[in-house]
């Protein structure tokens, strides 16, 4: 069998379209925790801590001339998010607690974003086959930025930003939509909704926008990340039958 | 020193944020009320980083470039457009504002 994307395995496949935007976000870390971190230090960084919202969120304390343990605490805030996006995965995981455990450190934002398959089912297989093309980028992304960032300048400038949100979108979509976006793995067993108050395949759009508005109230006034991680408290209506 | 600690500290913590539910609830079918509240996490999540990752610039809103490529590829997924090249779509109208201001 050739080694060709038609036979890689789903999650490598699906996250080959944010490989590249990944890499210029790595770039643009790169590009600013240099001067203030050190060369070192800034590629060690996203090698071992992964997670442009934590790096850019301690990068921003230090920047504005706040202490390490603020940037340590506000980097570690921002990634709160991972606390719910980790127990939404857990029951469609199998294995020792080991190799849970280890699943569970390959978790990423895009990679938890692929791996949904609707109605709080994951594909494991598929979350854990995601991570290469974003740990990669990442770590090569940020060493361009370090070394060579002054002859490319920043990369985010040309708009590779904007692909996050719509690849998001397109695997967000399917979720809320299912009549109109068939994508095979539809909520075949989704909970019964005898005598619902709120209609069971509104609820998704309803958690949706109430997530987007939360995030809009919240992020002027909160830190970095908090807003995400509140927002997904719009999840706990679904505690109502 | 103080930036290796801050990194180790960042890295751990993550981890272990990343781990917590997948050691201590995996592989368990949590009771019913549970699941419909782990069924909403995702959409919710996903619209949540949407919002953040196109309207917000560190704690500012704002409206800018990236607004209209999620417009112009919010459009083209509704129309069923491959999600590939309604990314690329975005990045062009994007990067085209972007230049013209």
């Amino acid at each position: 069998m050739r080694w060709t994307p038609k036979t890689w395995p789903e999650g490598l496949r699906a996250s080959v379209p944010i490989a590249l935007p990944v890499a210029a976000v790595g770039m643009s870390f790169g590009l600013l925790a240099a001067p203030l971190l050190g060369a070192l230090p800034s590629i060690v960084m996203s090698t071992v801590v992964w997670s442009g919202t934590a790096q850019f969120a301690a990068l921003s304390i230090l920047t504005s001339g706040g202490g390490t343990a603020l940037a340590a605490g506000t980097g570690l805030l921002a990634n709160t998010r991972f606390l719910p996006m980790g127990f939404a995965i857990a029951p469609s995981m199998k294995g020792a607690p080991l190799r849970r455990f280890l699943t569970g450190a390959l978790l990423a934002d895009a990679s938890f974003v692929i791996g949904h398959r609707g109605g709080g089912r994951f594909d494991i297989r598929a979350i854990a086959w995601a991570a290469p093309l974003q740990y990669l980028p990442w770590i090569g992304g940020t060493v361009v930025g370090v070394v060579g960032a002054d002859a490319i300048g920043d990369p985010t400038r040309w708009g590779l930003d904007v692909l996050f949100p719509v690849f998001y979108l397109s695997l967000l979509l399917p979720d809320l939509f299912p009549e109109r976006f068939q994508g095979g793995q539809r909520r075949a067993d989704g909970p019964s909704s005898h005598g619902s108050s709120v209609p069971q395949n509104l609820r998704p759009i309803i958690v949706a926008l109430l997530a987007a508005a939360i995030t809009l109230c919240l992020t002027p006034i909160a830190p970095p990340g908090v807003p995400v991680v509140v927002a997904a408290a719009a999840a706990l209506i679904g505690l109502r039958a | 020193m103080r930036t290796w600690l801050l990194i180790l500290v960042l890295a751990v913590g993550t981890v272990l944020m990343k781990t917590l539910g997948p050691v201590l609830a995996g592989g368990r079918q949590p009771p019913a009320r549970l699941t419909r509240v782990i069924a909403l996490i995702a959409p919710a999540l996903i619209s949540a980083l949407i919002v953040a990752g196109t309207f917000t610039h560190g704690q500012q809103l704002v409206i800018d470039a990236r607004a209209a490529g999620l417009v112009v590829g919010a459009i083209a997924l509704w129309y069923r457009v491959p999600a590939v090249l309604a990314m690329l779509l975005a990045v062009i109208v994007c990067a085209l504002l972007r230049l013209a201001t």
